[in-house]
């Protein structure tokens, strides 16, 4: 049954630089690095030994706990450096990449007369089962554990992301094949939710039911989306697919070949011409920023992903596996000469304590990375819950992980959020806590003690 | 070389020192801190603790200011050398800077001892357990001096300031931890150690007191009395203030809760601030009316005869309660301390209705003292918890029951 979504509670950060709708080619990479850090609780095991050769598709590592998940390279090339940390931990697989992309042929097939175990064995065996990811825990998704639903958001929201109605155009074949595969892989529906206005190409897909939704962030992100369709109850387990892998797990299916391209948007204030960009996962991030060029090039931040949930990458690091965009903006490690107590004009706040964004609601900021203060105790009360729209008591949950109280996580909804949803309530801290690593960390102690 | 870059040398000379905390709690007054993002979101809101506990001063300012111009008019006032105002507000006869200079002279020791010794013992803490100083004595500090009498010895002050922080606070884990207001144990060990100089008629009039031992000691001398709105209506005397006196401030009582129409504003403020929870304000007033309406319905029903000892005050009209005592004060800047009110929206609004609700009964009731919002503040802290556990367990039983009918 198709539901008309509205979300009231949440806070739209409206900054400067966002991408332009045109897209650009990158430049290739020399080297693309994949980082099993980006599959949070994966334990890898070596397949491709350093020196081997690849192609496009080729398995690199897989799980620790199931040897039949596998991660592919998304280029050709050889495998020039398994970078090691602390206790031998790797940090990336490093490939060289060829001028000529070699594709592993998968071979092509027919969807509709797949089963749902000839579904998930050729996404495990091609190297596409990490883009399903599953609530509770906000991790891979266990291919033995039927879900009850697949939900998939194609609504965006969050400051300045790729534009989800955008990146996708033109994909609606890869996109009807995606659903229809994972549609074999649920009991129940496979739903997708798009914005109210905006033409999304997810809006007319067959085998799945189609919700719109309105309001600003956190509505785009699905946890919020199954908090209204579904809520996930104990025990239930819910799959979300990012829709942008839709169209890589589409085309698998349609040409036989795992194809890791991907539009992404240069975004941010710091980038000279922002606007969106074809390339692969595992890219060096540099690739794409110097296209655009950069304000003040000492003084960045260069996050893959968005400014909420992003990854700080660093100007020689790489795009994240699951990430659309790269953020640029600049770093604010600088004093304030009384900062804390001068009227405010070009900062986001949610009050108006001398804070003055509430007159300018459709002004764009220019926010740097400084946190506005130092990190406190829980002190102010009944703030998040104007910008978190889940029937969830965000201050009693995140206190609930800080002291390790599994009961209290669990009774309280534990089951239903992911680190992102508390991004906003993060931003908004007036202590300054670390939201979304006291939810991470909540989280992995959950599946460590209860599973 | 700057100011700035000297301190940053500063701080970074000092870093991991035992000082460190003392340090960067005044570097952290002048400049917001140079501190980015190290994990979770990468911008963050402008707002920091600081600028909220500095919202609530700034609202306190008026109060404190009026404060001190009452203590001068109500000790010229009754020692008869100045006539009683007479043109509303703005009256030539209260603001006059001799009014300001003796208020100003008595009521700034008291901020500074509560401000010093108060932070003394805060930083002596942080510097012991090696935290950042918090900034929750800020409001603490200023919220002490308007809520006691104005000749309160400045030892007494300090000794009670100490009590409070310490057991009140730190004994807690500090700022966020507490379960009671600080600056209402802080008025409460006073009220209980030093009864004598936080009750009865001597005591809320610069001077009365050294004219009673005076007059003790034999000189002859007319006596100085200030009482109370509530001190005369809990002895059944005649009311001399009407309720425009009251409204606007120009009483006798703790040096800065006199003015409501002062602490409304203050409240509107906070509340278009977002800084201050209008649910709390709303729901304790709403209960403090319920509260004065049963007892006015009381006295219409001649359950009660006038020789009771609790007459006058139960036939108080019931919307005067408001404006008389520190109940205002109370509800505006004591019971909306997020620490230790409820936590919960829901809980928010039985909490500040039974703050109201209780403030008056206690304040009816009360033979000894009569003023029941610090008491039913501190009864309503404690008992915030348990009102918040069971908005929890609401929303606990919610997610079970959806959980049942799903098995079921």
């Amino acid at each position: 049954m198709s539901k008309d979504i509205r979300i009231r509670k949440g806070l739209d950060i409206k900054l400067v630089g966002e991408a332009e709708k045109i897209t650009a080619d990158a430049t290739r990479s020399n080297v693309y690095a994949i980082k099993p850090e980006d599959f949070h609780g994966i334990v890898p095991k070596v397949i491709a030994k350093q020196g081997t050769e690849v192609k496009a598709g080729d398995p690199l590592f897989h799980s620790k706990s199931n040897e039949n998940m596998l991660f592919p390279s998304p280029v050709s090339g050889e495998i020039i450096e398994i970078v090691r940390g602390a206790k031998r931990k790797i940090l990336a697989f490093k490939i060289l990449g060829d001028k000529e992309q070699k594709y592993t042929e998968f071979g092509v097939k027919d969807v509709n007369s797949m089963s749902g175990d000839d579904v998930k064995t050729h996404l495990l065996a091609s190297g596409c089962w990490p883009f399903i990811k599953q609530r509770p825990y906000d991790i891979i998704a266990n291919p033995d554990k039927a879900p009850k639903a697949i939900f998939i958001s194609g609504y965006t929201t969050a400051p300045l992301a790729a534009d989800s109605d955008y990146i996708l155009q033109g994909k609606e074949k890869e996109l009807q094949t995606a659903v229809t595969a994972l549609s074999k892989l649920t009991e129940g529906e496979v739903h997708i939710s798009v914005g109210k206005k905006g033409s999304s190409p997810l809006k007319g897909l067959n085998n799945v039911t189609t919700h719109t939704i309105s309001g600003p962030h956190p509505a785009g992100n699905v946890s919020v989306q199954i908090a209204k369709v579904d809520p996930i109850n104990k025990g239930e387990v819910v799959w979300t697919v990012h829709p942008q892998d839709l169209v890589i797990i589409g085309e698998l299916l349609l040409t036989g070949r795992f194809n890791a391209e991907r539009v992404i948007a240069l975004a941010g204030s710091s980038v000279k011409t922002p606007k969106y960009y074809k390339t692969i996962i595992g890219t060096e991030v540099s690739s794409v920023i110097y296209n655009s060029g950069v304000h003040d090039e000492g003084n960045i931040r260069v996050i893959s992903g968005d400014v909420l949930t992003g990854e700080n990458v660093k100007p020689d690091g790489y795009l994240g596996y699951y990430h659309n965009s790269i953020t640029v903006i600049p770093e604010g490690e600088d004093y304030e000469f009384f900062g804390w107590n001068k009227p405010v004009f070009n900062k986001i706040s949610p009050s108006r304590a001398l804070t003055f964004s509430w007159l300018f609601p459709n002004k764009k900021y220019d926010l740097n990375t400084n946190t506005n203060g130092e990190h406190r105790a829980f002190v102010v009360t009944g703030s998040y819950e104007n910008v978190f729209p889940f029937d969830i008591y965000p201050l009693q949950l995140l206190k609930a992980c800080v002291v390790n109280d599994l009961d209290a996580m669990e009774q309280l909804g534990m089951y239903e959020v992911a680190p992102e949803d508390f991004a906003l309530t993060e931003f908004i801290c007036v202590s300054k806590q670390p939201h979304q690593n006291i939810i991470r960390e909540g989280l992995d102690l959950m599946l460590k003690e209860i599973g | 070389m700057g100011l700035k870059d000297k301190l940053h040398k500063l701080k970074l000379k000092y870093k991991d020192k035992k000082m460190a905390p003392a340090f960067n709690a005044i570097h952290t007054f002048l400049y917001l801190p140079n501190e980015i993002t190290h994990s979770g979101a990468h911008v963050r809101a402008a707002d920091d603790l600081k600028r909220t506990m500095n919202t609530v001063i700034m609202a306190l300012i008026p109060c404190l200011v009026f404060g001190m111009f009452n203590a001068g008019y109500q000790h010229h006032l009754a020692a008869g050398e100045i006539e009683a105002v007479t043109s509303g507000f703005f009256s030539g006869e209260f603001w006059t800077w001799n009014n300001f200079t003796v208020g100003l002279w008595k009521v700034l020791p008291l901020v500074v001892i509560s401000y010093g010794v108060g932070l003394a013992v805060e930083v002596l803490f942080a510097v012991i357990k090696k935290h950042e100083v918090e900034e929750g004595y800020l409001v603490t500090g200023m919220l002490v001096p308007l809520i006691v009498p104005i000749d309160t010895p400045l030892w007494m002050l300090a000794v009670a300031v100490i009590f409070g922080v310490v057991i009140g606070k730190e004994v807690f884990g500090g700022t966020g931890m507490n379960i009671l207001n600080p600056a209402l144990t802080i008025r409460a060990f006073l009220f209980f150690a030093y009864p004598t100089w936080m009750s009865g008629d001597k005591v809320w009039v610069h001077g009365a007191v050294e004219r009673a031992n005076e007059i003790a000691g034999g000189a002859k001398l007319d006596a100085i009395s200030g009482e109370t709105v509530l001190g005369s209506l809990a002895q059944g005397k005649e009311l001399s203030y009407s309720a425009s006196d009251m409204f606007l401030g120009f009483i006798p009582g703790s040096v800065g809760e006199t003015s409501a129409v002062l602490i409304l504003l203050a409240g509107l403020f906070l509340i278009f601030t977002k800084i201050g929870s209008w649910r709390i304000m709303l729901s304790g007033v709403l209960g403090a009316l319920a509260m004065g309406l049963i007892f006015n319905g009381i006295v219409s029903a001649d359950w009660i005869s006038e020789s009771s000892k609790f007459y006058s005050l139960m036939s108080t009209e019931f919307w005067h309660h408001l404006i008389i005592g520190g109940f205002a004060f109370g509800i505006v800047f004591m019971a909306t301390d997020p620490v230790t009110a409820s936590q919960t929206n829901k809980g928010k609004w039985i909490y500040g209705f039974l703050i109201g609700f209780i403030s008056i009964l206690i304040r009816v009731f009360n033979p000894a003292y009569p003023e029941g919002v610090m008491l039913a503040i501190l009864l309503m802290n404690v008992f915030a918890p348990t009102i918040d556990h069971y908005v929890v367990q609401g929303n606990i039983k919610k997610r079970m029951k959806r959980l049942k009918l799903k098995t079921a």
